[in-house]
Parts: structure tokens; C-alpha cells; sequence
């Protein structure tokens, strides 16, 4: 019997791989195509104080490997999440992960004080590293004091599982990732979108409505696998590594890496059954090199 | 209900210079599929084509098990999707969205370049019902038109092209049929924007109940990734994926623009 099971503080995950907030819904749009009760976790659609409707259209561009997008974090507000949503999704044998954002530190206390009160979320996301919002979202999450700010405010009000999601736009995401465990972190999940644009030479404009838009899939990989290998370096808490995993030997890399759980993000456009894949593939390679335990290869990497 | 299958390719052949008629089949029985709905097709395990192509139902056929789609090649995944040959898998997510209201009425269909592919199933759907409607195309040029034969089958055909070269000269919304607007109780269009935009203002303008086909660049294409918005004249972004791709034009800002 290999053991998947692995533990991000005291959120307990039956198998590493759980789903990147914004590429997975609420889950119930998966339904039809898995049982979303087999996943180590769902990170829901980010999450704000009031209603909102993101940017306009367009919001996306294929690029080679992967895409750009500038949703711009559309979601019907925390009460609305907690009055229409959580009543649906709360029975779902999977933990249930409510990805935060906000304009001011006061959003994101306000919202994680709401989600502290529900009895089936057992953590929070505290995204500050969304590239696609005017005000907030990445701009808390590219210094090490507003970082350490916002994480030190939420943190007093919000008594479960904290994990804080962190951007790549920045010089030394380690240090970000030290400032946050400094504030109170319980775990830090990276690497949110880069900032990129696509143009398109026939017109001559920008293709995205917002100029710049983040982007994710395989071509941000190696980024994230470095990023993930520095933060290990840097804190003590776990990491949760996400950018770009396609399938099982992806997510590995990233256990060795340095990573205690993954997140599968743009491969679920591509294939709605691909984190199901993803956690048979992790079993199966763990029987075929002997390993008993997924917690064997975290870290592996970094003997060498 | 969706599903994702692998299907083979029964058949794929040009049928004009851009357009090209893929028929596929599933080894077991098609979940129901509603004209306007769609599917998202997976090309290629190429880093150029990452992301599924969504592609509208051109016809379905439940005695084999098959949907036919008729694609436009607008770039590299469905010329890709062109080159797959009878025989070949291919990876589909089906059905999906939310197609045409297939009702009595008196229907006039409009269709624009490669929207007429959706309109055929709608036709023959309509006349399971007893509906024989009325089908318009707008196209540059003879070149342009696709069989019309299978067409004249389902409906009454017009056409009009930019040249003249077939039918009444100029574009969809200058054919003459349009000058009995009490002829009309349901408008269903797909096609280019700008011809969409002025087929919903005449059906507002005469009270005529009107259905848009959207074609926003999506991803998932299952409502997840929410990239492919259209606003409704309240402010609210929909994701054409799920709402539409058929929405009623009075609902939308599109239609006002």
C-alpha cells in the first residue's frame, strides 16, 4: 500500500494534487467527468468582498504552451459564494479551499473572517499575487512588508489553515515566501500567472482587453520548478507548487522539488480528467521506484 | 450531461476552398445534442495548438452514432484539424452549451460565412417539429457558397452574395425577403459579427423573437476558465460556453452596439 497521504499543517490531503483556484470553478462543472471526492483539494474561484465581473472581453490568448488570461477575478462576492455555492459543494469528500483576494487589507480580513465560520472549509488561499486587478491582488504580494502586512492581518482573524499564493513578478520570491511564514503562514502555494502580452501582427493591437494578462501552462514550468526549489530553501513551512503540471511526471518533479502537495491549473481546460490521471500516474510511479511513501520525494531533490 | 470520448474519423474532404466537412462516429450511443450546441476538439499534442478548438454541431445522426462538423480553416488547429485523415482519433468534449429554441413558429435562419454550419441541424430540427423554415445566407461570392442542395432539402433557400454573382447582390440583411418582416416570428443568426448586430437590430425592430450564435475565443469550453464573457445589457458577464453560445439578442449588449 503506497501512502499518498500528505498533511499541509493541519489540512489533511489524501494525495498531493489539488486544483488551481480559477481553472477548476466549484467543482460541479467537473462532475460529469470525475469523481471530485478522489482529489487531495479544490481550490475554489478567487473570491472578493463584493460581486464582481472581471475585465472585459477578450480575456484570453493560446500562446506557444500555454495562455494568457486577464479574467480579472469574476465572482459573485464571499456572500454570495457562502449563500448559493458552499451549500452545494460543502458534502464533496475533498477538501474545499476558498481562494481570498481584495482591494485593501480590511477586504481580505473581512472575508476570511466569513469563511473562518464555515464548518466544511478547512483553509483559505490569500491570493496577492493576482497580475489581472487594478487595485490590490498583485500589488500586496510583490513587497516583503505589504505582504508581511496583509498575511499579519488575516492571520489574527482567520484560525484555520492559511496558505498564502505568491507571484513570480518579483525580484526574490524567496524572500516574499520568509516574509510571509514570518507573518503567520501556515503554508505558501506558488507560482501565481507571469505577466506577459500577446499582439496580433494582422490587426496590429494587443490582444488581451487589459494590454497584459498572466501567463500559465507548461511554458512557465521551469520557472515555477526554480521558484519552488528556492522557497524550499528559504522556509520551513510547505509548499504547494503549481505552474504548468501536466501530467504525473510534472507533478513529481515538483514533490522533488521541494513541493509537499501540486496544484493542476490550465491542464484542465485541456483535459477535464487530467488531475484524476495525474494521482493514478503519482501511484504508479511511486510502485515502480519502490517508494512507500509520497513523502519520501519531497525534497529528494535537493540531496544532490 | 457531457462527456469526453475518443471518436474516429469516418470522413474529411474540402467542399469549398476554406471550408471542409468532417464526419466522426462513437463506438456507442451519442449522448442527445441540441442544434447550436458545440464541442471542444482536441487537435494536437503540438505546443502551437495547446488549447481544444470548440467547433459547432453541423449535423448529428443517432442510427451511427455520428456528428458532423463543418469547419472554416482560420489557422493553425483547424488546419491541423483539415489534415486528420478517415480513421484517425480524435479527442472530443460534447455536448456542450446551449443551443437554438426549437419551437412552432414562423423561423427565418441567417448565416453568414461559416455560420451556416450550426443552421443545417437546426433546420432539420425544426422540421421534426413541422417547421419548414426560411434560410438565408450571406457570402463574398459564388466561390463562397457551400452545397446548397442539402439546404433547398431542410428550407427555403436565399442567398445573397457581395457580387451578385448568385442570388441578390449585396449583404444578408439588403435581401428583399427582409421587406416582410410579418413573415416572421423567430430569427436565428450566426455568422459574422457585424452581420449579427444588424440582423438582431432588425428583429428588435420589428418585435421579431431573435437568437444569436456567439463565437468568443474560449478555453475550457465548460464554463471553468471563464475567458469567453459576453455582456448583458445589465452589466453582467456571461461565459458564452455555458449560457450560449445561443443567446436571445435582447439580453445582450452586443446586439446594441
Amino acid at each position: 500500500m503506497i501512502q499518498l497521504a500528505v498533511n499541509i499543517k493541519e489540512l489533511a490531503l489524501k494525495n498531493p494534487v489539488m486544483t488551481a483556484s480559477g481553472t477548476f470553478g466549484y467543482g460541479t462543472e467537473f462532475e460529469d467527468f470525475i469523481d471530485v471526492g478522489r482529489l487531495g483539494g479544490i481550490v475554489v474561484k478567487g473570491t472578493t468582498g463584493s460581486r464582481r465581473e472581471g475585465n472585459p472581453y477578450p480575456r484570453m490568448a493560446e500562446t506557444p504552451a500555454g495562455m494568457l488570461n486577464a479574467v480579472g477575478l469574476q465572482n459573485k462576492g464571499v456572500d454570495a459564494f457562502i449563500a448559493d455555492i458552499y451549500p452545494n459543494i460543502r458534502h464533496y469528500q475533498t477538501n474545499i479551499i476558498v481562494n481570498v483576494s481584495g482591494s485593501t487589507i480590511d477586504e481580505y480580513v473581512s472575508i476570511a473572517e466569513k469563511i473562518n465560520a464555515l464548518d466544511d472549509i478547512p483553509a483559505i488561499e490569500l491570493n496577492i499575487s493576482c497580475p489581472n486587478v487594478k487595485e490590490g491582488g498583485m500589488a500586496f504580494g510583490t513587497s516583503c512588508s505589504s505582504a508581511h502586512h496583509v498575511v499579519e492581518a488575516v492571520r489574527k482573524a482567520y484560525s484555520k489553515t492559511l496558505i498564502v499564493k505568491l507571484s513570480p513578478n518579483v525580484g526574490n520570491i524567496a524572500e516574499i515566501a520568509m516574509a510571509v511564514e514570518d507573518a503567520g503562514a501556515d503554508s505558501v502555494s506558488l507560482i501565481n500567472t507571469l505577466l506577459g502580452m500577446a499582439i496580433d501582427a494582422n490587426t496590429r493591437k494587443p490582444v488581451l482587453s487589459t494590454i497584459t494578462g498572466g501567463l500559465s501552462g507548461p511554458a512557465v514550468k521551469p520557472v515555477a520548478l526554480r521558484m519552488v526549489w528556492q522557497v524550499y530553501k528559504a522556509v520551513r513551512i510547505p509548499i504547494i507548487g503549481l505552474g504548468g503540471i501536466m501530467n504525473a511526471t510534472d507533478a513529481i518533479e515538483f514533490l522533488l522539488a521541494g513541493a509537499t502537495a501540486i496544484q493542476v491549473g490550465t491542464a484542465n481546460f485541456i483535459d477535464p480528467q487530467v488531475t484524476i490521471k495525474i494521482i493514478d500516474g503519482i501511484e504508479e510511479y511511486c510502485g515502480r521506484h519502490g517508494v512507500k511513501s509520497i513523502n519520501e520525494l519531497i525534497g529528494y531533490a535537493h540531496k544532490y | 450531461m457531457k462527456e469526453i470520448q475518443d471518436f474516429t474519423i469516418l470522413s474529411s474532404a474540402f467542399v469549398n476552398r476554406e471550408h471542409f466537412l468532417m464526419k466522426v462516429q462513437l463506438s456507442k450511443p451519442l449522448l442527445p445534442v441540441f442544434a447550436g450546441q458545440f464541442v471542444e476538439i482536441k487537435v494536437a499534442d503540438e505546443p502551437d495548438v495547446f488549447l481544444r478548438r470548440p467547433i459547432s454541431v453541423h449535423d448529428v445522426d443517432y442510427n451511427d452514432n455520428t456528428i458532423s462538423f463543418l469547419i472554416r480553416v482560420c489557422g493553425k488547429g483547424t488546419d491541423k484539424l483539415s489534415r486528420l485523415r478517415p480513421e484517425e482519433s480524435v479527442n472530443i468534449v460534447y455536448p456542450l452549451g446551449k443551443g437554438f429554441t426549437v419551437e412552432q413558429g414562423k423561423y427565418l435562419l441567417v448565416g453568414g460565412g461559416c455560420g451556416l454550419a450550426p443552421l443545417y441541424y437546426l433546420a432539420r430540427q425544426l422540421n421534426e417539429v413541422g417547421v419548414f423554415p426560411d434560410i438565408l445566407f450571406g457570402v463574398r461570392n459564388a466561390e463562397a457558397l457551400l452545397d446548397m442542395e442539402k439546404y433547398q432539402d431542410v428550407g427555403n433557400v436565399y442567398v445573397t452574395t457581395e457580387d451578385g454573382s448568385v442570388g441578390e447582390r449585396g449583404f444578408a440583411t439588403q435581401h428583399s425577403i427582409l421587406n416582410h418582416p410579418e413573415n416572421y416570428t423567430h430569427i436565428c443568426t450566426c455568422g459574422p459579427e457585424a452581420m449579427m448586430k444588424a440582423v438582431a437590430q432588425y428583429a428588435a425592430r420589428h418585435h421579431i423573437r431573435c437568437e444569436v450564435s456567439l463565437e468568443n475565443t474560449m478555453a475550457c469550453g465548460i464554463g471553468a476558465c471563464l475567458c469567453c464573457v459576453t455582456e448583458t445589457v445589465d452589466g453582467h458577464n456571461l461565459c458564452v460556453c455555458t449560457e450560449g453560445p445561443v443567446f436571445d439578442a435582447a439580453t445582450l449588449k452586443f446586439s446594441k452596439m
